[in-house]
């Protein structure tokens, strides 16, 4: 009976972290039209509810009643279970994303090594979609994705060794409290080039622009989910933007300070900061880096393939490789404020 | 009991998965019942308490080996009728290898080495709070840190081999090189020519 209570209670804060995440998405892709509207000097959406607000819900709608069109040669049983392939990582891996202090789903101790390998995962839904499709535009853009992402995927694990070396922990948590003190006592100040790097193969990762080759719709129509409709699109649509949400959650954990307030431990400004609950700051934080995602999208041009490749192996590895080695001689040296 | 539940659901999907890896037809479909089985004996290993086996086992062969496997497999134009003819043809080599591993299998767990009683107790169950990955850690970079630095040199020397193997000098790529691209200056590609102003309009 102990155990049953258990369950339901691990069920509920479940509940607690999903249906707020499922909502941020829905607002994310209103926040997105409506940037971007504005960056080009545009309203974006203004017609469904006061201000557009209800244009995220309406679209949901749209989609839940269309058709879920299963093209004639499709490899039926792969071609619907990819959606639900992309999906499962990007919703398991919160659940070691600590919101604030203590507010976590589980605490592990090898959180790092957990989300590394689910967001490892979400590849999967991707090259399952580009060939269950049976389609020649779905498969390229299945190909592309599948290569980026595992490029990409070794700058952004040497990235997070460099947080793992300055943490000396792989607990989410830990990696937070460590940072414990204003900004400039942040990880993102002595791992620059490894903050830089994971935020470029972020959004590399999560397949977005300027990086979005795996859709790009002037060459391969929409890339490995063209042949998708219904709510078989919409759950893609959702995995991508919980992947977003996801990749700007651990980048505000691993190099910004997780809950503190930018002027945590100083003599008369934190305090007052500290009023604010550690889970509004987690929330700022997240949405500062979810807008940068927006306006990248908005500004840069699309990566030529072979231009995405070479950055990835040429350019972030070696960064990488000699932060590492830099990082290793600062916390042998008990350098800055940082490794004392 | 819902823990031995857990562990029973587990195993079960992990030997039907197993099993479906080598009788699947469609080889995609096995590479993903391969992926499901790495999945299930990871759930194993993280309830025995090696948590980092556990998820490096998802990380490295979910994450990354099955990826490039599934790449591959994708990419061939594999006969699926072919495959089926060879079965009975190749079974009377196929049986006597089972069989030698199966009797090499049980020479090693029959031996008494693999029996819990003889086993070296340790702490088991493992303590709740033992951090697994920072022991492990610990005992590699001390007691075996030079078996595991010879493991890694090894490896980067396959990696180089591998890289050699299949670097080759072919004629007539479009080969581009970014620097020289950089370096481009308006100069060099763009001519601005003065067109005389055509008198006869509409003659062209």
């Amino acid at each position: 009976m102990a155990e049953l209570i258990e369950l339901v209670w691990i069920l509920t804060k479940i509940g607690v972290i999903l249906g707020p995440l499922i909502l941020s998405v829905a607002y994310l892709t209103y926040a997105e039209r409506k940037i971007i509207g504005w960056i080009q000097n545009r309203n974006g959406p203004n017609r469904v509810g006061p201000l557009g607000l209800l244009q995220p819900f309406a679209d949901v709608f749209k989609l839940m009643f269309k058709e879920v069109v299963l093209p004639a040669n499709a490899n039926r049983f792969l071609f619907l279970i990819a959606p639900l392939l992309s999906l499962m990582p990007a919703l398991a891996a919160w659940a070691v994303i600590p919101f604030g202090a203590g507010l976590v789903l589980t605490d592990i101790n090898a959180g790092l090594l957990y989300v590394l390998a689910m967001t490892s995962l979400g590849v999967y839904g991707v090259i399952l979609a580009g060939w269950a499709a049976n389609s020649k535009y779905s498969m390229l853009g299945a190909m592309r994705s599948a290569a980026q992402i595992v490029s990409y995927e070794i700058a952004m694990g040497f990235a997070l060794v460099g947080v793992l070396m300055a943490a000396g922990t792989m607990n989410m948590s830990g990696i937070v409290q460590s940072q414990a003190g204003p900004i400039w006592n942040w990880f993102w100040l002595p791992l620059l080039p490894l903050f830089v790097v994971y935020w470029i193969s972020g959004v590399a990762e999560t397949n977005r622009a300027p990086f979005d080759v795996a859709e790009g719709e002037s060459e391969i129509v929409a890339g490995f989910h063209v042949e998708y409709s219904g709510v078989a699109f919409a759950v893609f649509f959702l995995a991508e933007y919980a992947n977003m949400i996801l990749i700007s959650g651990l980048a505000v954990i691993l190099f910004m300070g997780g809950w503190y307030s930018p002027f945590h431990g100083l003599p008369v400004l934190g305090p007052v900061f500290d009023l604010v609950p550690g889970l509004v700051w987690f929330v700022i934080k997240v949405a500062g880096f979810l807008y940068l995602y927006l306006w990248f999208r908005a500004t840069f041009p699309r990566y030529r393939y072979d231009q995405i490749m070479r950055l990835g192996w040429k350019v972030l590895i070696p960064v990488t490789v000699v932060w590492l080695v830099v990082l290793a001689l600062m916390i042998l040296a008990g350098f800055g404020p940082w490794f004392d | 009991m819902i823990t031995q539940a857990i562990f029973y659901f587990f195993a079960v999907v992990l030997i039907f998965a197993a099993t479906m890896v080598i009788t699947a037809r469609n080889p995609v479909h096995a590479a993903m019942y391969l992926v499901l089985a790495f999945f299930n004996s990871a759930a194993l290993w993280i309830m025995a308490g090696a948590e980092f086996l556990g998820i490096v086992l998802v990380l490295v062969y979910v994450g990354a080996v099955m990826v490039l496997f599934l790449f591959v497999v994708m990419m061939l134009d594999i006969n699926l009728e072919k495959l089926r003819e060879g079965f009975i043809r190749h079974l009377y080599i196929g049986v006597p290898i089972a069989a030698v591993m199966v009797v090499q299998m049980l020479l090693v767990v029959g031996s008494g080495i693999m029996d819990p009683a003889t086993l070296p107790s340790g702490d088991l169950p493992i303590p709740e709070d033992a951090a697994n990955t920072a022991l492990l850690g610990s005992v590699l970079y001390t007691v075996y840190v030079y078996p595991f630095e010879l493991a890694a040199v090894i490896l980067l020397v396959a990696i180089i081999a591998a890289i050699m193997l299949t670097l080759r000098r072919r004629e007539g790529t479009k080969h581009q090189d970014p620097g020289r691209q950089v370096k481009v200056r308006k100069e060099d590609r763009v001519r601005t020519v003065d067109l005389p102003r055509n008198q006869q309009s509409g003659s062209r």
